[in-house]
């Protein structure tokens, strides 16, 4: 009995370890390989705070968890056109960050952006595009067109890596049929998902994480890629060239949140507030590769940044950002997904 | 007969063959251990790899140990496995208990059957419907106790691997002892505590060493139903099998490897103890 | 101490029961029912449930509203559905071809040997599940343990392609759970009588025969017993297919898991663990009829 007691005392202890979330701590959902540790460690020597984070695949894996009450993360990192729809289903929560110190350095360009124009919600991370990178010594085309990643040749049968979830793969298959963003003609998405459901024929692996580590075992010679994680794996060894087709590269841009069910918000707002800071951005940009939205940056980048070829883009380079679809075109575009990988 | 004697017998004469024995089976089971140890040797060997990537092999290191025991976030979810697996046996443990002397010594009673079926259900369940399950229902009721919620979870699917071999214990075990203490005026509560307890020990050990390596392996249940703060090392590893595959991943494995075979090492012989044969 | 106990013996037994009952009554069953309420009402869009009934979840399983909305015969889930089925069962089949001759060898092994083969079948099925799938990737894949060497020596000249395959997800099946097919047979067979074998011999049968109609008879509830013990995780496997068919390869098991963590449609989901509930539910009652026939011959001889 006294082993049994001591048991049930253990197990109440730990259950109000966990309940009793000691202040100074912050839980952070961020996608796979985008929280620099060295970052991480700044914030907690400066605030003290211990940041713990955990990592998920997609926009769809993050609304999905915090649909299903996924709850005590106090920050998470949804793309653009998430926002709008994380804000009607009450998912996160106005934590008025026009209101932090460091809002000041907030980029005039993407001040008032259409998904939270007010900055009530949301703190800027990071943005950039979505394309494709090729294997650069084996792969004979040079990712003109992006014909060559929806239509491929022979030579990428079986060995073409596209990202699992439909968000940025059909946006960008827009692009490439001229066809308008959440579209709602059941004829134009018929056309996306003829072409998805050929293109799946050359599918080696639906993948979002380990893009470069494909090309570089040869697995795949053609990937769905980001630029700033296309730019990592070049730096990491992989024989990765980053596109830039010519009818255009989707664009996003990645956004702090704070959930409903957040327990330390105030340690969320201060999070957001460091990031602000023009030197701690730079670092989570010198790490990431991708754009910032903070003045005053640039100063901090290094060389090797600068002239990267993933974050410098052709000037006419035709970026296009996806707005948030209605019910209607979602339901039509999560159609097309199931169709494609059944 | 051993496998020598009845491969010379076999050179002598083929017809020698005992009844009931068959050729090539040694050699059957000689590559079947092959093929059951390849792929854990290789994941070991290739802990050893200097390189990044775990396939290429560029020379012998351990620095892959070396990073694995320093990063923070593996001793985290090493610590939340750890607290997950000692509680949720803990509980499992004294629920199965209970259980089991009830099932086994209870006689029999209307519903003996379906209170065996309830115990036994979590193992008939796939785990997969196990996790949707919960989930649906934590996100239902609103329960939102982080690690509390992984607990209930590995309680409820390790009662059966605590019951079993303590059931098995329970029912190979003479009741004489009992009832000589109870002849000698023991109380009842004293012929539980100082013979049945100690007999049944075994059991009881083998059935926490058991649902504590369920527990401490489960995967698909953490991950479904975990929230902020509980990842555990196995949800970690597949964290990292995502993000690509490195020795360090290799080297995490191979400890979390040591350390199940210590324990099933550790279950071995307590069950060999106990003469129940207790195989699971 | 026992004087808190209530005096009658019923008493005791709901008493001692309870903890059990309702560990496993509110996280399981009630859970379970939830869900199966779930898998007939509306999805929301953006994850959860409307609270509208529906049978919409079913009909999804072979019908489906096209992009024009017509209803017409969709064949995609089927297929899912019958690959799970098809890897499950050529799985099973690969553990039992396997893991029969080895249990039988282990049954003929002097007693301290024999604890040994088992100690070392049951120490890989101990070990973390995703570590053993992981070993996998790192063997069959492109530049890996297989390939590499066939490539250096010339016999091969390209890729074989094993990774991202349903042969490789059907071998980290059986890798999976091959423990799980020997360990029941040789339970049963340890209790054959050797006699048995002796007595067919003298009656003039080959070894042959012998096997087939003295052996593999005897044993058939443990050989059932380890066909099922396989066959249902197969079924609901998850990590498998994920890790080793490149999320290409659907099963069901790794379909339900899309459902909740990325499709949102929980009543779907739901409704597709409900399907694989019912397989099970199917698996074990062939497994109870065997069983009561084992009583039967055993009643008899």
């Amino acid at each position: 009995m006294k082993r049994a007691l001591s048991l049930l005392t253990a197990f109440a202890f730990s259950l109000g370890a966990t309940l009793a979330k000691a202040e100074g701590e912050l839980f952070i959902y961020n996608w796979t390989e985008y929280t620099p540790p060295d970052l991480v460690d700044k914030f907690e020597a400066e605030t003290g705070i211990k940041v713990s984070v955990d990592t998920y695949d997609s926009n769809e894996t993050l609304l999905a968890k915090l649909q299903a009450g996924a709850t005590g993360y106090d920050l998470v990192v949804p793309s653009q056109n998430f926002v709008p729809i994380m804000i009607n289903e009450g998912l996160i929560q106005k934590v008025a960050v026009y209101d932090l110190p460091n809002y000041a350095n907030y980029e005039d360009k993407w001040k008032k952006p259409e998904w939270d124009s007010e900055h009530e919600y949301s703190a800027p991370w990071q943005w950039g595009t979505t394309s494709f990178s090729f294997h650069s010594e084996e792969y004979s085309g040079s990712g003109e067109s992006l014909a060559e990643f929806f239509e491929p040749s022979e030579e990428l049968r079986g060995r073409l890596s596209v990202f699992p979830t439909p968000d940025e793969v059909i946006s960008l298959a827009n692009i490439y049929l001229g066809i308008e963003f959440c579209s709602e003609d059941p004829k134009e998405m018929k056309r996306i998902q003829d072409m998805l459901v050929a293109q799946k024929d050359y599918v080696v692996a639906y993948n979002n994480e380990t893009m470069s580590d494909l090309i570089t075992s040869g697995e795949a010679l053609m990937t769905n890629h980001w630029n700033g994680y296309s730019r990592l794996g070049r730096l990491a060894g992989a024989p990765v060239q980053y596109a830039y087709p010519k009818e255009g590269v989707v664009g996003w841009f990645d956004s702090l949140v704070v959930p409903t069910s957040a327990k330390n918000v105030e340690n969320a707002r201060k999070f957001m507030n460091f990031m602000m800071d023009p030197v701690n951005m730079a670092i989570l940009t010198e790490s990431q590769g991708y754009g910032d939205a903070i003045k005053g940056t640039a100063q901090y980048y290094s060389e090797e940044l600068k002239t990267a070829p993933e974050v410098n883009p052709p000037s006419d380079l035709n970026v296009v950002f996806a707005p948030t679809c209605s019910p209607a075109a979602q339901s039509l575009i999560d159609k097309v997904w199931t169709k494609v990988l059944q | 007969m051993t496998e020598r004697d009845l491969k010379s017998s076999n050179m002598a004469k083929a017809k020698a063959l005992p009844v009931g024995h068959y050729r090539g089976l040694g050699v059957w089971n000689f590559f079947f251990m092959v093929f059951l140890y390849a792929p854990i040797a290789v994941l070991i060997f290739y802990s050893f790899n200097a390189n990044r990537m775990v396939i290429n092999w560029t020379g012998f290191g351990v620095e892959w140990y070396i990073k694995a025991f320093n990063n923070e976030d593996i001793q985290d979810a090493v610590w939340n496995s750890l607290i997950v697996a000692f509680v949720a046996t803990g509980v499992a443990t004294t629920i199965a208990t209970i259980g089991a002397l009830i099932l086994a010594r209870g006689g029999n009673f209307k519903g003996k059957t379906a209170s065996l079926g309830l115990m036994m259900l979590p193992l008939m369940v796939p785990e997969i419907v196990t996790a949707v399950a919960v989930l649906i229902f934590f996100a239902t009721i609103g329960l939102n106790w982080g690690l509390g919620n992984v607990i209930i979870a590995h309680i409820t699917f390790c009662i059966p691997f605590a019951f079993m071999p303590i059931r098995a214990r329970l029912e190979g075990m003479d009741t004489t002892m009992e009832q000589a203490a109870r002849d000698l005026y023991a109380s009842e509560w004293e012929t539980f505590r100082y013979i049945t307890v100690p007999m049944l020990m075994p059991g009881i050990v083998a059935g926490a060493m058991l649902s504590f390596v369920i527990s401490l392996d489960d995967f698909i249940i953490t991950l479904m139903v975990g929230g902020a703060g509980s990842t555990t090392l196995p949800v970690y590893i597949y964290s990292m099998i995502r993000r690509g595959l490195t020795p360090e991943i290799n080297a995490v494995s191979t400890l979390l490897l040591l350390f199940s075979v210590a324990i099933v090492t550790a279950y071995w012989f307590v069950s060999k103890k106990s003469n129940t044969k207790t195989v699971h | 101490m026992s004087k808190w106990l209530p005096k009658s013996a019923a008493a005791r037994r709901w008493l001692g029961l309870t903890p059990a009952y309702v560990m496993i009554g509110i996280f399981m069953l009630v859970p379970i029912s939830i869900m199966a309420v779930y898998s007939f009402l509306e999805p929301n869009p953006y994850g959860g449930v409307l609270p509208e009934p529906s049978v919409a979840a079913y009909v999804k399983l072979f019908l489906e509203y096209d992009l024009e909305d017509n209803l017409v015969f969709n064949p995609g889930y089927i297929n899912i559905i019958f690959r799970s089925f098809q890897l499950s069962i050529m799985a099973t089949v690969i553990c039992l071809v396997m893991g029969f001759p080895v249990a039988y060898y282990i049954t003929l092994q002097p007693e301290n040997k024999r604890n040994i083969y088992i100690y070392l079948i049951t120490i890989p099925f101990w070990t973390n599940l995703l570590i053993r799938t992981f070993a996998w990737i790192i063997i069959l894949g492109r530049g890996g343990v297989i390939e590499t060497p066939l490539l250096n020596l010339g016999i091969i000249d390209d890729s074989l392609k094993m990774m991202y395959t349903d042969g490789a997800i059907a071998i980290g099946l059986t890798y999976s759970y091959l423990p799980l097919m020997v360990l029941p047979i040789y339970a049963s067979l340890e209790k054959l009588d050797f006699r048995l074998l002796e007595a067919a011999s003298d009656l003039y049968s080959s070894r042959f025969q012998i096997m087939t109609k003295v052996v593999i008879p005897l044993c058939k509830p443990g050989i059932v017993a380890g066909c099922i013990l396989v066959f249902i995780p197969c079924i609901g496997a998850f990590i498998a297919p994920n890790l080793l068919g490149g999320g290409k390869k659907l099963m069901l098991g790794s379909l339900v898991q899309f459902q909740f963590a990325s499709a949102r449609n929980w009543p779907f989901g739901s409704a597709l663990s409900m399907l694989l509930l019912s397989a099970v539910v199917v698996a074990l009652i062939f497994y109870a009829r065997s069983a009561r026939k084992k009583e039967y011959i055993q009643g008899t001889a």
